[in-house]
């Protein structure tokens, strides 16, 4: 039987709320048509809902795609709170107005939220403190708030948050909340275990691929087999006829078949009859290096993005120049959960829930294109399978809303690997030349020039500020291959070629690797050359803690060490790639790896978020890569798109994190970045051979 | 169609389905366990693992109509309480990020412990190779498969 909403319970929080930072909004109009419990719940804002049965649910704002902040944000607000973690629910928001930020890129949640999270778990218990006094009627000074009660200090009484939830929603709401001490923090830097821990190990249904609703059909999509094809006559006989095909539709460039089952759409997919028309060019990743390969040879096409001194007359004066070329693939995001979306479009309504990053964007879109008002339009997410950059792109939800309303039906539309593997916005093939003079003993000057297909390469390495001689340049290369954002965008291949290009000088120069970037950091903070983008002593404070994890600088026998230490999201991390040559194959040993993200919240998710980036850095680096021919992606599904496997990971992965008082920075991208150069400088001082050009499998025969 | 007969997770059931269905799907759409997942369909990244008896087999390529006599295990069919000493090692090293390769990984890991009890890194490493994990959670598998045997050998 539902139960029953009782009007009479129902406390309008809303209309008491006076101001301050989303202090504006009751919980439970989020879900117009959703059966609250009959119980009172104290809804200070959209985030909090505490029920006079004692019960607490707090809501996780942002996507879940593995970064762990359906732990962590709720997390920061239950801090605050002075809950006990154990007996909190956490549910994912959908998206709404009262929710800020709710995307997942950036690395950005948590360090974008940390200070309204806390004033919004700060503001609710102040009022319950509030409440708990006028019941009282002692001074709200002599009240004090922990483990979800208040207890009054000189008597020591107590009631629950769930006893005083209904007194609480009628004190004013207060403007500024005090903050605590984070010295008192009872639960941030801790190790939390994720919140849906029990359900994924049970096997619940969590994703967007498990999503069962009333009515709904199973969709199998035929999209263009290649870039620069379009839809041309479909014969949809052979599909209509297998068993459990229901429709088969036509959306802007390609075909939808609908079904009882995900088998059934699948074998009608399959058995649909498509003509594809070459409409565009069709390229091929061959031709794209080729033309890399030229236009670096000639003086850029475009102005340089920094130029301080000359690096033509540096390389003058130069004993030695390095003048060599590092390439990066094209690479798929490989998340593990194929995309999906569920879509029920009906009388100018919409429903929308699936995996995304960017759902206010999906929204907007589907608006757009199907003449429906966003107010019409409601879009959550599932936790979801992977996310990297991918869902930073709206097709799989727009593509979904299509689907249905051209149907007339709700429907799941389901990918296969193949699908995703063919129809992505891949990280795009970039190539970049770099240029060092160097006299017997000093680096005089350093030319960094890059091409990247789409938007184009840019940024810079940390030398930017240090040296006196300094160019670099990037341009973008027209494609009708499609590129997006891949985790850590712009820094995961501009790491790897700075990075491993300042181990080249290094070598050069007979230099520590260590000690040479310590001097150019020194020099940054003391004689910065123009502008510095990043602060030196927290260069230092990661370098530092990883040489002292590692022993840098005393030898192990049959061990090569690599260095490297990048910038990215707020965040400092320095690493250590020790590597042991197994019959002649190098083998990663250990990775140590030291991270200034300012204050930790979550301890076991971040050194999960730390691993994992290390892991997926090095597996992206070592084996897969997109090739297109004709325009049509080669590497198809996991057989030929290469993934690392358990066997070839590192065996220890050792995490060490600078403490700081400061506000949390970014955690779910920093550490892939310098990886890759860490690995091809083991690689290098293991063997002797400098790999420049990914995946480094290929290129260790 | 014709009828199947199948055991799933200790229970006798028969199943009027397309017999070209691979198990994945039986599961998942016909029978609403999805707790096994899809990653490829083609047995190379181990989402979709359940158990044959006490054999590790992905089961996106497994046409129903081949499983016979044998007895169909999946995640669900682990435990009734989530307490089987594998979940309970993987909630203990907080292992999941994204968790959606989670399920595969444990099949895997309870077919390799059933036949080897106690196994060495390189034992796991073996076993636990035809499994991708893209965010990369392959050390604290490693470790919540050592602390998995440890919980066996006290039982
Ligand atoms: S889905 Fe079966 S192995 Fe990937
Ligand atoms: S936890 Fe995300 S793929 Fe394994």
């Amino acid at each position: 039987m539902a139960k029953s909403y009782s009007r009479r319970n129902f406390l309008k929080v809303s209309a008491l709320s006076g101001g301050g930072m989303l202090i504006s909004f009751n919980l439970l109009q989020l879900s117009a048509g959703a059966q609250p419990a009959d119980s009172e719940p104290f809804a200070p804002n959209a985030y909090i809902k505490i029920s006079a049965d004692g019960s607490i649910v707090l809501m996780a704002p942002n996507p879940e795609i593995g970064q762990g902040v359906k732990t962590s944000l709720p997390l920061i607000i239950a801090e605050e709170l002075e809950v006990n973690w154990q007996t909190i629910q956490v549910e994912l928001a959908p998206l709404h107005s009262a929710m800020g930020r709710q995307t997942a890129g950036g690395s950005g949640s948590v360090r974008g939220r940390y200070t309204e999270l806390r004033t919004i778990g700060a503001t609710a218990r102040e009022m319950l403190v509030a409440a708990a006094a006028q019941t009282w009627s002692v001074p709200v000074t002599e009240c004090a708030a922990a483990n979800g009660e208040v207890t009054h200090t000189p008597t020591g009484k107590k009631l629950s948050y769930g006893a005083l939830a209904a007194t609480a929603a009628t004190m004013p709401v207060p403007a500024k909340p005090a903050l605590k001490d984070p010295t008192t923090f009872k639960l941030i830097g801790t190790r939390i275990t994720d919140v849906d821990a029990k359900k994924i190990v049970t096997g619940q249904p969590l994703f967007g691929i498990d999503t069962r609703k009333e009515g709904m059909l199973f969709a199998m999509v035929s999209r263009p087999p290649a870039y620069g094809k379009t839809l041309g006559k479909v014969d949809d006989t052979a599909a209509l006829k297998v068993q459990g095909v229901k429709k088969v539709v036509q959306i802007e460039n390609a075909v939808a078949v609908l079904a009882t089952s995900t088998w059934a759409a699948k074998k009608g997919r399959d058995a649909l009859v498509v003509q594809w028309n070459d409409k565009e060019k069709l390229e091929n990743t061959a031709a794209h290096f080729d033309s890399f390969k030229k236009l670096l040879d000639k003086p850029s096409a475009t102005p340089p993005a920094r130029n301080d001194g000359n690096v033509e007359a540096a390389a003058q004066q130069a004993v030695k120049v390095l003048d060599v070329y590092y390439e990066m693939p094209a690479l798929s995001h490989g998340q593990m959960e194929p995309l999906n979306f569920y879509a029920n479009v009906q009388n100018d309504k919409a429903a929308l829930y699936g995996p995304t990053q960017v759902p206010a964007s999906v929204r907007s879109e589907v608006a757009k294109k199907l003449g429906i008002a966003e107010a019409d339009i409601t879009i959550a997410s599932p936790r979801q399978g992977g996310g990297f950059g991918r869902k930073l792109m709206t097709d799989n939800g727009v593509e979904a809303a299509l689907i249905s309303a051209a149907a007339k039906c709700p429907v799941q539309v389901q990918w296969t690997r193949e699908d995703d593997m063919q129809n992505d916005f891949y990280r795009p093939a970039e190539m970049w030349r770099y240029r060092a003079a160097l006299s017997a003993t000093e680096l005089l000057s350093w030319h960094q020039s890059g091409i990247g297909i789409g938007r184009g390469v840019r940024g810079d390495s940390y030398i930017a500020g240090s040296i006196a001689n300094y160019r670099a340049e990037g341009q973008g290369f027209a494609s009708n291959t499609p590129t997006g954002w891949w985790r850590a965008p712009g820094a995961n291949t501009l790491a790897f070629a700075a990075e491993s290009f300042m181990d080249e000088i290094c070598v050069a120069l007979k230099k520590d690797p260590v000690a040479f970037r310590l001097a150019i950091l020194q020099q940054a903070k003391q004689q910065p050359v123009g502008k510095l983008s990043y602060d030196p002593d927290k260069y230092k404070s990661v370098i530092d803690l990883v040489v002292n994890m590692s022993n840098w600088n005393s030898k192990k026998p049959g061990i090569f060490k690599g260095f490297s230490t990048w910038y990215s999201f707020g965040s400092y991390v320095a690493q250590v790639v020790e590597v042991q040559l197994v019959k002649g194959q190098p083998k990663i040993v250990k990775v140590y790896c030291a991270v200034n993200c300012g204050r930790v919240i979550n301890l076991s998710g971040a050194e999960n978020q730390v691993q994992g980036s290390i892991v997926d850095g090095i597996g992206h680096a070592m084996y897969p890569k997109v090739t297109f021919v004709n325009g049509a992606v080669q590497e198809t599904n996991f057989h030929a798109y290469k993934m690392l496997r358990m066997k070839d990971a590192p065996m220890d992965i050792e995490v060490g994190f600078v403490p700081s008082e400061e506000p949390p920075t970014g955690l779910g991208e920093p550490a892939l970045p310098p990886i890759a150069a860490a690995l091809a400088n083991a690689l290098f001082a293991a063997t002797g051979k400098r790999i420049r050009k990914m995946p480094f499998a290929e290129q260790m025969g | 169609m014709p009828e199947l007969s199948l055991t799933v997770n200790g229970k006798k059931i028969q199943i009027d389905v397309d017999p070209s269905t691979p198990v994945l799907w039986v599961l998942r759409d016909h029978l609403n366990l999805v707790g096994t997942k899809f990653g490829c369909g083609m047995a190379q990244c181990g989402a979709c693992t359940i158990l044959l008896d006490n054999v590790a087999v992905r089961s996106c390529m497994l046409p129903v109509s081949a499983v016979g006599q044998r007895a169909i295990t999946s995640i669900e069919g682990l435990s009734a309480n989530g307490d089987h000493p594998v979940q309970e090692a993987w909630v203990e090293q907080d292992v999941a990020q994204c968790g959606y390769c989670q399920t595969g990984q444990m099949m895997s890991a309870v077919a390799l412990l059933r036949r080897t009890p106690n196994p060495t890194d390189a034992q796991i490493d073996a076993a636990m190779s035809g499994n991708i994990c893209r965010c990369g959670t392959y050390l604290r598998i490693r470790k919540a498969i050592h602390t998995a045997a440890k919980k066996q050998r006290t039982i």
